[in-house]
């Protein structure tokens, strides 16, 4: 309307940027001083079969992360993450006929059957979820709380008790094979974690999750249907658990009650500690690798030093708040942003 | 003339590579009223938030009563005496409306706990100056948006500073509020308080100021005092000569435009929603702009967002071209061809987003069915940049970092692209200069004109009276009045509400 000065384009200072990308720089920066420390204090540690074990350790956690970071972006919580990758490695079992000596009232089928009601198993429980949440309106917090304590049930009236050793057997390949000494288990993380990312970046329900999270008022007067996006976050959550469930308990060699318990703790932690943001709308599944390797890294790299085990658990639980004190202090730093306009 | 109360020289600031501000002087003196007006994006509030501590790093020097200042936070600016309102709310929506008055600095009792009783009751006195009603413990989220602004504005009124910056206090109020803040500035000013006020109503700045600054650009181009000068003046220094049609008052007599002889395309029936409003029916026919204007709280802004199906009404029916929708939510609503614009930028806008997904958001599902198409959002972005003249004219800038007024155009050209069959604006030009709500009032009549139905819920006289061709007044919850064929002034619109 006036003739305005030629508007130039704006180039952001080195501390300016820092600042905005705190919340991806900081995870990176714990990582690498991790890895230099682990590599400094023991010879075993950076080492190709290192390597491989790591990436072997953090499979199971990191498909359930792929899940979860949908749930965190859009600002919700998933508990029964966890919970329910144990029940669907229980159920997946309970469908294949196991050993004489395992005396469970199961029910064998073929492998392609079990796995694919055990799939369905998963999501259902995640769709009860989404129904708690949308529908009834119980906080995701409390809601998969309750799913925790449900589906540790179903697990505790599957087994009743007692360890289930088979399952089908390609579950068994994924969980315990390699083709060309890459395991498929990491296979399949790489897999949940491209396919996750293509997911977020460049589909239109990605960019719902991520503007529900960011503000869920502003998405719902545009006309997205943050319901649905909220729903589909959790069944995706049970699904990618329930997988999670299955390449686990073959991983492990046994399906047994409680032993995904640390799983749900990791699996959080990892998304968090990538710098995803626990209010939503800001991470991504790059964000969960980054995680996922601190994660990885820490845990096994504590058992390359020579320190006391007990000592270990207070250590990890450190760095955890560490990271968790990052990760809301970058939202501060953001907020405060705002509310000077300077985003 | 005495040395000013508070005097900028020769400040500038950037942002990244943006000037915003470059050597301006600004100069406030004590017991005075001074009114701050320029375009959207001239460095209004970028030059307050200097002044009141929010920015700290800027090039030039403040002085207050000649010595000088160098504020490193807000804080040592509140410790100056220096209190401010910011154009965008800052209140906390889960507090009580007693907190927020006294957030931050909560009476506190003999061993360090909050004296509740005292606050309630300073909290209750101070809103009573202001001639509200409302009780100090209500959550304050709950309340409607101008309210919300009342009660921040309560906040720094009362908090005992010296230099009061309050920038577009005005804007979610109606004229009876107005009257009252004005009041309430006029006695601060007896007590020798100065008030820096931002506004894009020059009526209001020429009516309560005592001197005026005008910035354009980041720049200062002009001030005077009041008394010298009228809005022909300030428009002009604004936005430069050859723009009378702006000056328009709106207090002779404006001629509606007859009904068009089109189909009905949204009927409301007895439509009622609890507290909020009642029995409220009308008739809105393709191409034809309906105003529904009322004082705050007259429930005009609940019924915007039932005909979005973000309120379900409980009694009466919504008919859309001829059959009767229940509207289950706003996607709902959406798929059955309406656009909602509510007046809170913050309940619309993504603020860390760039400008082209904030655009793109409510049409995504035209331009993409699984994939996105980023190139494409940016494409249709810059088309409505260059149609609301929003600056800077980039798809990929931050939202947050757009001045207040710009925000509003975008949060607008969200449904621009693909227009729906029904538009209900609330507060559309909440916050934009006179020449950007002139580009508003054109671009909404061209949609009419395309054969739109258009809805203007407002509780500004000029903005319902620019655009629409019928108006609706509501009075405490009920329709009091239709002013349809013929003509009305502004008096006798606001003798109706
Ligand atoms: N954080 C920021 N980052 C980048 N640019 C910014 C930032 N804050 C403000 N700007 C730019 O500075 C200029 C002045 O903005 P400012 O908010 O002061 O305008 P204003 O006069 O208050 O306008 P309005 O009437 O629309 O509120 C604008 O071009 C704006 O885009
Ligand atoms: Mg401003």
């Amino acid at each position: 309307m006036t003739v305005q000065d030629k508007i130039a384009m704006p180039r952001p200072s080195l501390g300016f940027w820092l600042r905005n990308q705190m919340r991806n720089v900081a995870p990176f920066a714990t990582l690498l001083c991790l890895v230099v420390f682990f590599s400094l204090a023991s010879p075993s540690f950076a080492t190709a079969d290192n390597l491989a074990n790591i990436l072997t350790q953090i499979s199971v956690t990191g498909i359930m992360a792929v899940g979860l970071t949908f749930v965190i972006l859009c600002g919700e919580i998933d508990l029964s993450v966890a919970a329910v990758a144990n029940a669907t490695g229980i159920a997946v079992a309970y469908f294949t006929s196991q050993e004489a000596y395992v005396s469970i009232a199961n029910i064998p089928l073929p492998g392609w059957a079990a796995i694919i009601l055990a799939l369905i198993g998963a999501g259902v429980l995640g769709l009860v979820n989404a129904l708690g949440l949308t529908l009834i309106g119980i906080p995701s917090f409390i809601m998969t709380l309750a799913m925790m304590q449900i589906a540790a049930g179903v697990s505790a009236m599957l087994v009743r008790g007692q360890i289930a050793y088979a399952v089908p057997d390609i579950v068994t390949t994924i969980g315990s094979g390699s083709i060309h000494g890459v395991p498929w288990i990491v296979v399949l993380l790489a897999c949940f974690l491209i396919v996750g990312h293509v997911v977020l970046t460049y589909t239109r329900f990605g960019r719902y999750v991520y503007m529900v999270g960011g503000n869920r008022e502003a998405a719902e007067y545009s006309g997205v249907n943050t319901k649905v996006i909220l729903g589909a976050v959790l069944v995706i959550s049970g699904v990618c658990s329930g997988v999670a469930g299955m390449a686990g308990v073959a991983h492990f060699g046994s399906a047994q009650q409680n032993e995904f318990d640390t799983y749900l703790l990791d699996s959080i932690a990892a998304v968090v500690v990538g710098g995803t943001s626990l209010f939503g709308g800001r991470g991504s599944i790059g964000n969960t690798i980054v995680g996922l390797c601190v994660l990885g890294v820490l845990n096994n790299g504590l058992d390359h030093v020579q320190i006391d085990s007990f000592l270990k658990i207070l250590i990890r639980g450190l760095i955890l708040l560490a990271a968790l004190v990052i990760n809301v202090y970058a939202q501060r730093l953001r907020d405060t942003a705002a509310v000077r306009g300077e985003v | 003339m005495p040395t000013p109360l508070l005097e900028m020289i020769g400040i500038t600031k950037s942002f990244g590579g943006v000037q915003a501000l470059k050597g301006v002087d600004f100069a406030l003196q004590a017991g005075e009223i001074h009114g701050l007006v320029g375009e959207n994006g001239a460095g209004k509030s970028t030059m307050m938030k200097i002044i009141a501590g929010v920015h700290s790093g800027y090039g030039g020097r403040m002085t207050i009563e000649g010595r000088e200042v160098n504020f490193r936070s807000a804080r040592d600016a509140l410790a100056a005496g220096i209190g401010m309102v910011h154009q965008e709310l800052s209140i906390v929506p889960d507090l009580s409306v007693a907190e927020n008055v006294f957030l931050g600095k909560q009476p506190i009792g003999a061993v360090g706990q909050v004296r509740w009783s005292t606050m309630v009751r300073e909290a209750g006195e101070q809103l009573r100056k202001l001639g509200l009603d409302v009780d100090p413990r209500t959550r304050i989220g709950s309340l409607p948006i101008g309210l919300q602004q009342l009660i921040e504005l309560a906040r720094v009124l009362f908090s005992g500073a010296r230099i009061i910056i309050l920038d577009e206090p005005t804007s979610a109020l109606s004229p009876p509020e107005v009257e009252q803040l004005f009041s309430v500035l006029r006695a601060l000013k007896r007590e020798g308080r100065s008030t820096i006020f931002i506004s894009h109503f020059l009526d209001d700045i020429l009516r309560v100021s005592d001197a005026v600054t005008v910035f354009r650009n980041g720049r200062k181009v002009a001030d005077s005092a009041v008394s010298t000068i009228d809005k022909g003046w300030v428009i002009e220094q604004m936005i430069g000569v050859g723009h009378d049609d702006l000056e328009e008052s709106y207090t002779g007599a404006i001629p509606l435009a007859a009904k068009p002889s089109a189909p009905v395309v949204m009927a409301a029936r007895n439509l009622g929603a609890s507290r909020f409003f009642r029995d409220v029916s009308f008739d809105i026919r393709a191409g034809e702009i309906l105003g529904i204007y009322g004082f705050m709280g007259c429930g005009q802004v609940e019924l915007a967002r039932t005909l979005f199906g973000k309120i379900a009404p409980d009694h009466g029916t919504l008919v859309l071209e001829g059959t009767p929708r229940r509207l289950r939510n706003t996607a709902a609503a959406k798929g059955a061809g309406i656009a909602f614009v509510p007046e809170s930028r913050r309940s619309m806008l993504f603020h860390h987003e760039p400008v082209y997904k904030n655009a793109s958001i409510a049409i995504l599902d035209r331009i993409s069915r699984l994939w996105l198409k980023p190139m494409r959002e940016r494409e249709i972005t810059q088309v409505q940049i260059g149609a609301l003249n929003i600056r800077p004219p980039r798809a990929d800038a931050l939202l947050g970092s757009l001045s207040g007024g710009n925000q509003q155009k975008v949060a607008l050209a969200k449904w621009l692209t693909h227009p729906p069959k029904v538009l209900v604006l609330s507060e559309p030009t909440r916050g934009m200069d006179v020449g950007a709500k002139d580009d508003v009032v054109r671009i909404v009549r061209s949609l009419r004109d395309q054969g739109l139905a258009v809805v203007v819920v407002s509780t500004e006289p000029e903005t319902v009276l620019s655009l629409a061709d019928r108006i609706l007044v509501m009075k405490k919850g009920a329709i009091a009045r239709e002013f349809a064929d013929g003509s009305i002034s502004k008096d006798r619109l606001l003798e109706a509400a």
